[in-house]
């Protein structure tokens, strides 16, 4: 379970772009947060494995305060946080095998690391996963030789075999043509289902969320305006979500707290 | 109609306007300067620059039929000279590792680490092979180890910088990716930097080799080995056939030695 | 479902196991053999510690005592730069053209490309030595031995460069009905020029640390004070003029980038 209370984070001496946030993730659902661009989706996202550090606020998976780890022990809970990238973040030169291997490196000894001298465990469900996802033909393939949806799949792997606790998900469809984006959001929720694990999505397709995701959250501007199931995402709702600019709400902030 | 002159103001056309023929001008004025002055206060005498066609071709027909008799002791130094550059570049490699690491911006750790990367490599550079040669036939004596040291400092610079140029060019995106999987900064390094470079590495490192060859020639003239003592020892007592012989070998070698790294770099890509 | 295997290996470089075997081999064998059998008297290299440690201790501080002397050999060098990158490069654009495959008749090509190669394949400290031998001692030895260095790197370049253009403005001039000279003129050189000037600074900036160096074998500029102060075990002046070599290198090196930058 992942529970997230009072998040705030703020660049500099500007507006926090992140506003006092608390969101739950139970169990094994399929939750995405939706929103403009500036809502502050990647950011939220980020502040959970700490790829951008939170300004206050506390965020606990399953026990473990996140916020406050540093070194070997930030290192060990982030192993346990799996992530897909928009751009897929790759290491292009290297084959499909090394990358999805690489979501291992936190298990690993920096010898079997540098000599691929990965363990058995790890390659058999290595090719498990790649079969599952459709990509075990292309183990030994420099991964700038796939397509964009076949990228992406390599990054679902390499995040799966993290043996993760929870998968985040940063536009994972941006990038992709509408079927291959379909495929992979497909892909996801099945997952999800099998492995029995919580996955967190941004993303900015609205259809895409409400055919295969089980809840929707709003975002505006850094702060959660709907969270609810995707049937309850109707006109008004959007309207409130994707209207406005960050002016008008300052103006709003500012009366409320007159 | 309107004439020419009342549409644009003049008649004729000149490429350039007034103000860039004088800056033009200022330029050209400033070079010529320089070159005059140049020519007039160097210290030469004239009389032996216009002697100097025929000494030429005195000293050449002096080198020529080239001396072979000592061909077998000539290609044994030559071998060693090849040793001392290969040695030196692949030392110099190893070296140059680490010290690139820390003179790229997004990889190192600290402030006082980057000026000190950027220190090393510049120092390198900017001091000439032969005088790292000079300094450490001082220190070590004559012999190859002055060498193979002097080219070693002269190529962690050139190394360096290209390598840490490459660094500094590479996509983030998986160094952030292999941060999320929770992998310490070396694994990361391993897998989402050095891969990138590999290519940049390869051809740096063939590249200066070639230079190397070159370079390591001339050691022997200052005492650091290799085949510049024979060269020197030749000229020093007027055997020109003989030098000449040397020459050639040098020519051979040069060539070869770019040959054989635009074969290697051609594969690398 | 099938079994999936449990045991992985990179696909390697060569792919080829024998030409792979035979080239790390190959690499240890002459690593191993040339180390072992390298001449090093590694008595005196233990004492080199000692005597480096003298050395730098007799460096410091550096000695600017001999000023004059210092600032005769180094604009002695660059009396020597200016008069090099001039010749040089004037040079350089008649055997540019006898090197470009595109303008020259096959045995000029040829002829061009061998003077290149003859000319980049000598280290400048061994052309000086051959000018000092042939016309004396002094800075006329070295300008020389720049020129040939500068037709090595600029008249190659250059050579590139013409292989490059567009070929389809000298067709135009042709057809036009323009006499060689001419098309040589308005099709040819507009294109080259940039190029031209890029290198020609460039080379200033590297006759000017050659010129450094091809003074220790006798051929003028401030090498030759170097390799004085060396051979007098004047150590802490010849730090002086090594902190100057490199200052100077450095400023032209940034002067030289940033005209190149504004004409770019």
């Amino acid at each position: 379970m992942l529970k997230i209370t009072d998040l705030v984070k703020s660049y500099g001496g500007g507006a926090p772009v992140l506003k006092n946030l608390d969101l739950t993730i139970e169990g094994e659902s399929v939750v995405s947060i939706i929103g403009s661009s500036g809502a502050g989706k990647s950011t939220l996202l980020r502040c959970i494995n700490r790829l951008v550090e939170p300004t206050s606020g506390s965020i606990v998976l399953n026990g473990t305060e996140l916020t406050s780890l540093k070194g070997r022990q930030l290192r060990a809970a982030r192993r346990k946080i799996g992530m897909v990238f928009q751009g897929f973040n790759l290491v292009d030169r290297l084959t499909v095998m090394e990358n999805v291997q690489s979501g291992r490196l936190g298990y690993i000894s920096t010898w079997a690391a540098i000599m691929r001298r990965y363990p058995k465990e790890d390659i058999r469900r290595a090719y498990e996963l790649m079969e599952r996802v459709g990509i075990a033909q292309y183990a030994n393939t420099r991964a700038d030789q796939l397509s964009g949806g076949e990228r992406q799949r390599v990054g679902v792997v390499r995040a799966l075999m993290q043996e993760p606790e929870i998968l985040l998900a940063d536009e994972p469809t941006a990038s992709l043509d509408p079927k291959t984006s379909e495929q992979i959001m497909g892909l996801l929720r099945d997952l999800a289902g099998e492995l029995k694990l919580p996955v967190l999505i941004n993303i900015h397709n609205v259809t895409e969320a409400r055919k295969y995701t089980d809840r929707i959250v709003g975002m505006r501007f850094g702060r959660i305006i709907f969270d609810d199931l995707p049937d309850a995402l109707d006109e008004e709702a959007m309207e409130r979500i994707y209207s406005g600019s960050p002016h008008a709400d300052r103006g709003g902030d500012l009366r409320e707290a007159s | 109609m309107t004439g020419i002159s009342e549409q644009f103001g003049r008649e004729d056309w000149s490429r350039h306007t007034p103000k860039e023929k004088a800056r033009r001008f200022g330029i050209f004025a400033v070079c010529a300067l320089a070159v005059f002055w140049a020519l007039g206060s160097i210290e030469i005498i004239w009389a032996w620059v216009w002697d100097s066609p025929s000494q030429m071709a005195d000293l050449f027909g002096r080198m020529y039929p080239p001396d072979t008799s000592n061909l077998g002791s000539i290609l044994r130094v030559l071998w060693e000279t090849v040793n001392i550059a290969t040695f030196a570049t692949a030392l110099a490699v190893i070296v140059s590792l680490p010290v690139a690491y820390i003179a790229a911006q997004n990889t190192t750790p600290n402030r006082a680490t980057l000026w000190l990367g950027r220190l090393i490599l510049v120092s390198s550079r900017s001091v000439n092979t032969i005088i790292w040669a000079l300094l450490f036939v001082a220190i070590f004596g004559p012999g190859i180890v002055a060498g193979v040291v002097a080219i070693m400092f002269r190529s962690i610079g050139f190394i360096g910088k290209l390598l840490g140029e490459a660094i500094e060019e590479i996509d983030t995106r998986p160094v952030e990716a292999l941060e999320a999987t929770g992998a310490s900064r070396f694994k990361v390094i391993a897998y989402a930097i050095v891969p990138q470079v590999m290519p940049t590495f390869w051809a740096v490192a063939i590249l200066r080799w070639d230079i190397n060859l070159r370079e390591s020639t001339v050691l022997g003239l200052v005492g650091a080995g290799g085949i510049g003592i024979i060269l020197q020892g030749a000229i020093d007592t007027f055997n020109w056939p003989e030098a000449a012989t040397v020459l050639l070998a040098i020519l051979a070698l040069v060539v070869l030695g770019e040959i054989v790294s635009a074969f290697l770099r051609r594969r690398i890509l | 479902m099938s079994q999936h295997p449990d045991t992985w290996r990179k696909p390697p470089f060569i792919a080829n196991p024998l030409l792979r075997w035979a080239v790390y081999l190959g690499a240890l064998a002459y690593f191993g053999w040339v180390a072992a059998t390298m001449p090093i008297d590694w008595a005196r290299v233990a004492q080199g510690i000692e005597r480096a440690g003298r050395i730098f201790g007799g460096a410091f501080p550096p000695s600017f005592e001999r000023g004059g002397l210092l600032i005769d050999g180094f604009l002695e060098s660059l009396k020597i730069a200016i008069l090099a990158t001039v010749g040089g490069v004037a040079l350089s654009i008649p055997i540019a053209f006898m090197a470009a495959r595109n303008v020259a008749p096959l045995p000029v090509f040829y002829l061009g490309r061998a003077i290149i190669i003859i000319a980049r394949s000598f280290h400048p400290v061994i052309v000086a030595i051959i000018f000092v031998k042939a016309v004396g001692f002094g800075p006329f030895a070295g300008v020389l031995t720049l020129v040939v260095y500068s037709i090595g790197f600029v008249a190659k370049m250059l050579a590139e460069r013409i292989e490059e253009i567009d070929f389809g403005q000298v067709e135009a001039m042709r057809a036009a009905g323009a006499p060689y000279l001419s098309t040589l003129v308005y099709a040819i050189f507009p294109q080259i020029m940039p190029r031209q000037i890029g290198l020609t600074i460039y080379q200033l900036d590297s006759n000017l640390r050659a010129s450094a160096v091809v003074g220790i074998v006798g051929a003028g500029g401030i090498g030759a004070t170097l390799a004085n102060a060396f051979g007098r075990y004047d150590y802490d002046f010849a730090l002086a003029i090594t902190i100057v070599i490199v200052a100077v290198i450095l400023v032209s090196e940034a002067i030289s980038g940033q005209i190149r930058k504004r004409i770019a």
